[in-house]
């Protein structure tokens, strides 16, 4: 059963007079564990697409589905619910509240699920040993690396155990090594946890990490294979 | 954690959280400091009224408060006091006085006062010629010719102790008499118009005088706690019903003071809100600023699934934080400020003649009044919450494309 489904999505973007269809008629399905890339030129729609996915914005025809739960049945809260229990993000820049400590920003998402101070210190500890960053749990956002910040975003998406985790460009601000640390957590999450992982990217490494590769151009989809 | 979080928050940007501070600070010192300035000076004026000459209570003989001739008299002053002993509280002070208007002339100069007879042993802590004379000698109670007068009419008399001074006025039976006292001592007033105002002489040389035999023109009761004398008042008129008395309370006689206390709670709201207008400026600029910085933030906690209850709540707690604390330090400064200069008063001396117009002493002994504090609090914490409340919405109501977009 695939854990997302998008079909028949339409969006228009208006820029003053001007309408900008940023997605038209996208019909796509993805089975839980995959670990796909949607990639695509700049202005090509895969951010678009994503925030669609994650519920971040609505489209204005067709409709997503994740985890059996169809947007267009559900309201904000609904939505904000759902992206807090079954869906992670991982985005590009700005990824973690800078007052808190690499520890705290993975505990947030549990505090908001109301789970108990003590489970909460252990899984995000736990979780920070996952993405190599035991040693860095006091540590606040600012006396990170970048590449450090996103591993810590990833245990954050992660900790919660989302059905599926969302990254817009997550190497996009790292050189290609510290890129590449942060894919094979990312990979070896998606092995041993099954979570399923959904990139936009333009990135090549990304791609080739990929098993699935969706191609985006003007909104539409140009191709989609599996490797 | 949401405080933890908060308190964070609120140092992200120090010099921004204690630029708002120091204006919560100011503003609640202002309330407060001053409004216990205000209230010092009000407390003045009333000491004041009830001191010069007017008590918490009165007695007139009935037709006597609107026409003060002396044909009107309480024959018996001490059987009175016998029937309304029992309605007097604790430390309750009284003395009966006769008053008349009178014409004070010597070879230079003469001018229109009251002429008041007093029992020098009742006046103390009754009015303020109870606090006895700054030159010369007090009067005696058995003094026939002897009177006390103030300061300022010395000099405008230009006169000094040991001289003569005529007094004329009318009898009982409605004749012009005049009797020569000597000076004797000088009194002094906060208030020059006191000291042109009021002669003291013996009761029984004034009795004598005016043919009063034993009748007093007023009985002055003063209570220890002003706020209990509607009640006593009542008492007393209970007491007294079916005689030709006729009771007064300071509110019936100083009418102007009354009403003035009457508006000073109302304007002391007003002052409030005044000043926290002027703060509120400060408070939603800021807040505002603080929000727009935090705009991806705040969408970055949406995407995660933070709802927007939770984003409003947040921000009110930073705004609550930063209220009470500003509020604390405020409170801290304005009551220390209001305690040290409880013990020495402040000296307006500068501005003493306007004062002394106002009825109002050239030092002013603060009040700190429990219900002021809890006023200025309330409005700072319930007001500063309110208008945080709109950079609060605007944080809680951006959408996270909106904020992943902003810069």
């Amino acid at each position: 059963m695939p854990i997302v489904e998008v079909k028949g999505v339409d969006k228009v973007y208006h820029q003053g007079d001007t309408a900008v269809h940023a997605l038209d008629n996208i019909h796509l399905s993805m089975d839980a564990g995959s670990f796909a890339a949607i990639a695509g030129p700049s202005g090509s729609g895969k951010t678009t697409l994503l925030n669609m996915i994650g519920g971040l914005d609505l489209p204005d025809h067709g409709d997503v589905i994740v985890d059996g739960r169809h947007f267009s049945e559900m309201n904000q809260s609904q939505l904000a619910q759902l992206r807090l229990n079954r869906i992670g993000f991982v985005f590009q820049a700005y990824n973690l509240i800078p007052v808190l400590s690499a520890v705290e920003n993975v505990e947030y998402v549990m505090l908001l699920q109301g789970v108990e101070k003590a489970e909460r210190r252990d899984r995000a500890m736990a979780m920070l040993d996952e993405v190599g960053l035991t040693e860095k749990y006091d540590n606040r956002p600012a006396e990170l690396s970048g590449g450090q910040q996103q591993r810590v975003a990833v245990a954050r998406a992660i900790v919660s155990n989302p059905a599926i985790v969302l990254a817009d460009e997550p190497t996009a601000n790292l050189d290609s090594k510290t890129g590449e640390g942060l894919l094979r957590i990312m990979a070896e999450m998606n092995e041993r946890r099954n979570v399923t992982f959904i990139f936009s990217t333009h990135d090549k490494m990304v791609m080739d990490y990929a098993h699935r590769l969706v191609l985006l151009r003007d909104g539409m989809i140009d191709d989609d294979r599996s490797k | 954690m949401e405080f933890q979080i908060a308190w964070r928050n609120i140092w992200r940007n120090p010099r921004r959280t204690v630029i708002i501070m120091i204006a919560v600070i100011i503003g609640v010192w202002t309330m407060i400091a001053l409004t216990s300035l205000m209230r010092g000076m009000v407390a003045d004026m009333l000491d004041r009224g009830i001191a010069t000459l007017t008590g918490d209570i009165k007695i007139y003989p009935a037709g006597f408060h609107d026409d003060p001739s002396i044909s009107f008299q309480i024959n018996d002053a001490d059987f009175v006091l016998s029937k309304i002993a029992n309605a007097f509280p604790e430390d309750t002070q009284y003395a009966s006085r006769v008053r008349v208007n009178a014409i004070a002339s010597n070879a230079r100069h003469s001018a229109g006062l009251t002429l008041v007879g007093i029992d020098p042993g009742q006046e103390k802590g009754v009015s303020f010629i109870g606090n006895g004379v700054l030159d010369g000698r007090m009067i005696s109670r058995d003094d026939k010719n002897a009177i006390v007068v103030g300061q300022a009419l010395l000099e405008k008399f230009e006169t000094r102790i040991g001289r003569k001074l005529i007094l004329m006025s009318q009898d009982r039976q409605n004749e012009i008499t005049s009797k020569a006292y000597k000076i004797v001592g000088v009194f002094r007033s906060k208030l020059a118009s006191t000291e042109k105002q009021f002669v003291f002489v013996s009761k029984s040389s004034a009795q004598n005088m005016l043919g009063m035999e034993n009748g007093v023109s007023e009985i002055s009761i003063v209570l220890a706690d002003h706020e209990k004398t509607g009640r006593v008042a009542e008492s007393i008129s209970t007491a007294l019903n079916g005689s030709d008395l006729e009771i007064y309370t300071w509110k019936d006689l100083l009418p102007m003071l009354k009403s003035y206390m009457e508006v000073f709670d109302g304007f002391i709201v007003l002052w409030f809100l005044v000043i926290f207008v002027a703060m509120a400026f400060g408070i939603v600029n800021t807040m505002l600023m603080a929000v727009y910085e935090r705009m991806r933030e705040f969408g970055l906690l949406k995407a995660l699934g933070m709802k927007p209850a939770l984003i409003l709540r947040s921000v009110l707690i930073e705004s609550g934080i930063i209220l009470a604390i500003g509020a604390f330090a405020g409170n801290l400064l304005a009551i220390g400020l209001v305690m040290i200069i409880a013990a020495t008063g402040i000296d307006l001396s500068a501005l003493a003649s306007g004062l002394e117009y106002a009825g109002v002493s050239s030092i002013i002994y603060p009040e700190l009044v429990l219900k002021d504090v809890f006023l200025a609090n309330g409005v700072v914490m319930v007001l500063g919450l309110a208008v945080s409340i709109y950079p609060a919405v605007k944080a809680s109501r951006i959408t996270p494309v909106e904020a992943m977009a902003h810069t």
